[in-house]
């Protein structure tokens, strides 16, 4: 029963990370039927801004070495990342993919997966591709109750994973320009007839996409601290498959998704199995494109002539 | 005429003339670092038949397959597994002599065509699930599957897991590699230009009105997928005993990137373009070797001017270099233009 709970703690917590990522996955392909390649990669970098905003953070507070770990800094280099990976997201969107809006899909395809690699080596060519320590945050409390033993680590990406899905259910539902959104999702071309500038708004999805990956790569250096240029890969493969599974175009199927990848998975691993972890993710996406493209909460689209 | 086929076995024995005598000639040039360009003239080789085989499936058919990779990887194995457990202990009872030199040839197109065999099941099984899937979703189901081939033999102990299977025999030589990217490229060409290709064409084009006009999308999809990686298991088992060594490492998502890479500079659906497009890409490499030596750079920036280059390029000239149409057929435009 312990182990079972302490799965399930382990596998919402990083289905948690997961879900976030997949957000961005799901938003981008509703608006612009595009699966955004680089999205893992954005989350990588977004780790990255961590790093090296705490080395900034250091020598701008006069620290020798490593930063001491406080809620202030923690809070700072949130929001650097954020920022760094917003405007990439936005850049991306601008330069890469705009220009591709009515070429055939295969050149969209091509291109993120260009943008992705370009973010992959090009991080192994600017960071050097050894890994990195990522600094520690916020100290590391252990907590014990009901028999499993957890750090605080775990409660904060949860409390802080919500607050942003919170925070992005509110923008999406509560303000006009997540109306908008919806709408643009909906139907691109009769959007933009109703006067919605379809272009802001999807360099508004782009960077709330690139913002939320850039939360989750920081919960991610908190909780696993050696990053490397091409952590991205696996994880935002994971996350797509969170997506798929939860209905791609579905926001909150991308959070169910999530969370439940991250549970199996850590069942999966916490089981005889364990060396198949990495692989279930993938299989369930298999099984679900084959069985239930539409996911758990995507509708099926009739395909029109 | 009666005998229509004495033309096409013509040719066949023109061509195999043509490369015996390369291949011996080729090497025996007084160029300086010859041996240098000569290992580059056999990895260009093995790229047309990989760039060719993939222009088949995503080309040709319009499917988007990103699991190249996995299906050179199953030739590879296999054909190596056939070569190194059988034929070259069979071998190495027999005395030495023109009869030996025979027979590994002979074992070795065996080897080969098993490889390319195993790997047109891959793609069977690989192309089964493509039914029911539309482009992007193909595309990531393909990549999983050329993932998931390689994970398999990254844990089969016989063929040496992550090790890697050493000790491959070195079979591979100028006339082998370019007989079988002559048998892709005139294979390619035949194909396209058969029933069989227009129903590629079509299904490519507009799936649904393919349908409706009783073209069986499902099997043709299926052939492109199987044909495609006979031969990309051809180029596996090519590579393997080029190499005299495998690695499941050798088989990631960035060797069917580069792949991809060839035909889509070359233009999607061009034979002609893909065969360019490997020269290119296979001196590219070499050439930016130069260039980090040059600049003195740290890591390697091949990648990233790769990828630089790929986004660029789909900005630019999305349809590649010579878009869907032939060398040929533009020369002749040309030609008809400047009268």
């Amino acid at each position: 029963m312990q182990t079972l709970l302490q799965n399930l703690l382990n596998g919402i917590a990083a289905g948690s990370i997961y879900a976030l990522i997949a957000l961005g996955y799901t938003m981008v392909y509703g608006i612009l039927k595009l699966i955004n390649f680089a999205h893992g990669d954005v989350f990588m970098l977004g780790s990255f801004a961590g790093y090296y905003g705490a080395q900034w953070y250091a020598r701008a507070t006069h620290q020798s070495g490593a930063p001491a770990p406080s809620w202030g800094m923690a809070l700072i280099i949130l929001l650097l990342a954020m920022v760094v990976c917003g405007l990439f997201g936005y850049l991306n969107e601008r330069i890469a993919y705009r220009p591709l809006r009515n070429a055939p899909r295969i050149a969209s395809l091509i291109t993120a997966i260009g943008v992705s690699f370009f973010l992959e080596y090009g991080g192994q060519f600017v960071f050097g591709a050894d890994p990195k320590f990522f600094p520690t945050l916020i100290d590391k409390h252990l907590i014990n109750f009901a028999g499993i033993t957890t750090t605080n680590y775990q409660i904060i990406v949860l409390i802080v994973a919500l607050f942003f899905m919170g925070v992005l259910q509110y923008i999406v539902y509560g303000t006009k320009f997540g109306r908008a959104m919806r709408a643009v999702s909906f139907n691109y071309e009769t959007a933009s007839l109703m006067g919605i500038p379809t272009d802001r708004i999807t360099s508004l999805t782009f960077v709330i996409g690139s913002v939320l990956a850039a939360v989750a790569g920081i919960l991610f250096g908190l909780s696993y601290p050696k990053i490397d240029p091409l952590m991205g890969i696996m994880p935002g493969l994971k996350a797509f498959a969170a997506a798929v599974l939860g209905g791609i175009g579905n926001i909150p199927g991308a959070v169910v998704g999530g969370i439940l990848i991250g549970v199996i998975e850590a069942f999966v691993g916490g089981s005889a199995y364990s060396s198949y972890r990495d692989g279930i993710a993938f299989v369930i996406l298999i099984v679900i494109l084959l069985f239930r493209p539409s996911g758990l909460f995507g509708r099926h689209q009739k395909e029109k002539v | 005429m009666r005998a229509w086929w004495l033309r096409d076995l013509g040719a066949l024995a023109l061509g195999i003339a043509v490369l015996v005598a390369l291949s011996y000639a080729l090497p025996a040039l007084p160029i300086q670092g010859m041996a240098y360009y000569f290992r580059i003239i056999i990895l260009i080789g093995i790229n047309i038949v990989l760039a060719v085989s993939l222009n088949i499936i995503n080309g040709h058919a319009g499917q988007f397959s990103l699991g190249h990779a996995g299906f050179m990887a199953v030739g590879g194995y296999l054909s190596a597994f056939v070569t190194y457990f059988y034929a070259n202990p069979f071998l190495d009872a027999l005395p030495a002599g023109p009869q030996k030199v025979v027979l590994q040839n002979v074992f070795f197109f065996g080897a080969l065509i098993l490889g390319g065999l195993s790997a047109a099941i891959a793609g069977y099984m690989v192309g089964l699930p493509s039914l029911r899937l539309r482009g992007d979703y193909l595309a990531i189901v393909t990549l999983g599957f050329g993932e998931m081939i390689r994970v398999v033999f990254l844990n089969i102990d016989k063929t040496g897991g992550a090790r890697g299977f050493s000790g491959v025999p070195s079979w591979t030589n100028f006339f082998w590699v370019y007989f079988f990217a002559m048998a892709t490229v005139v294979v390619s060409l035949r194909l396209v230009r058969s029933s069989v290709g227009r129903a590629f064409l079509a299904v490519r084009e507009d799936e649904i009105a393919a349908e409706a006009m009783g073209v069986n999308t499902t099997r043709y999809k299926v052939k492109a997928f199987v044909i495609g990686s006979f031969f990309a298991g051809i180029a596996g088992g090519l590579t393997a005993h080029y190499l005299a060594y495998l690695n499941p490492d050798m088989f990631k998502f960035i060797l069917s990137f580069e792949i991809i890479m060839m035909v889509v500079l070359g233009g999607l659906g061009s034979i002609s373009g893909s065969i360019l497009a490997a020269i290119i890409l296979t001196f590219l490499p070499e050439g930016l070797r130069a260039v980090k030596n040059w600049f003195e750079l740290k890591n390697d920036p091949r990648m990233v001017i790769y990828s630089i280059a790929l986004i660029v390029l789909m900005r630019t000239r999305p349809q590649g270099l010579f878009g869907r149409r032939e060398l040929w057929e533009i020369v002749a435009r040309w030609r008809k233009v400047a009268k």
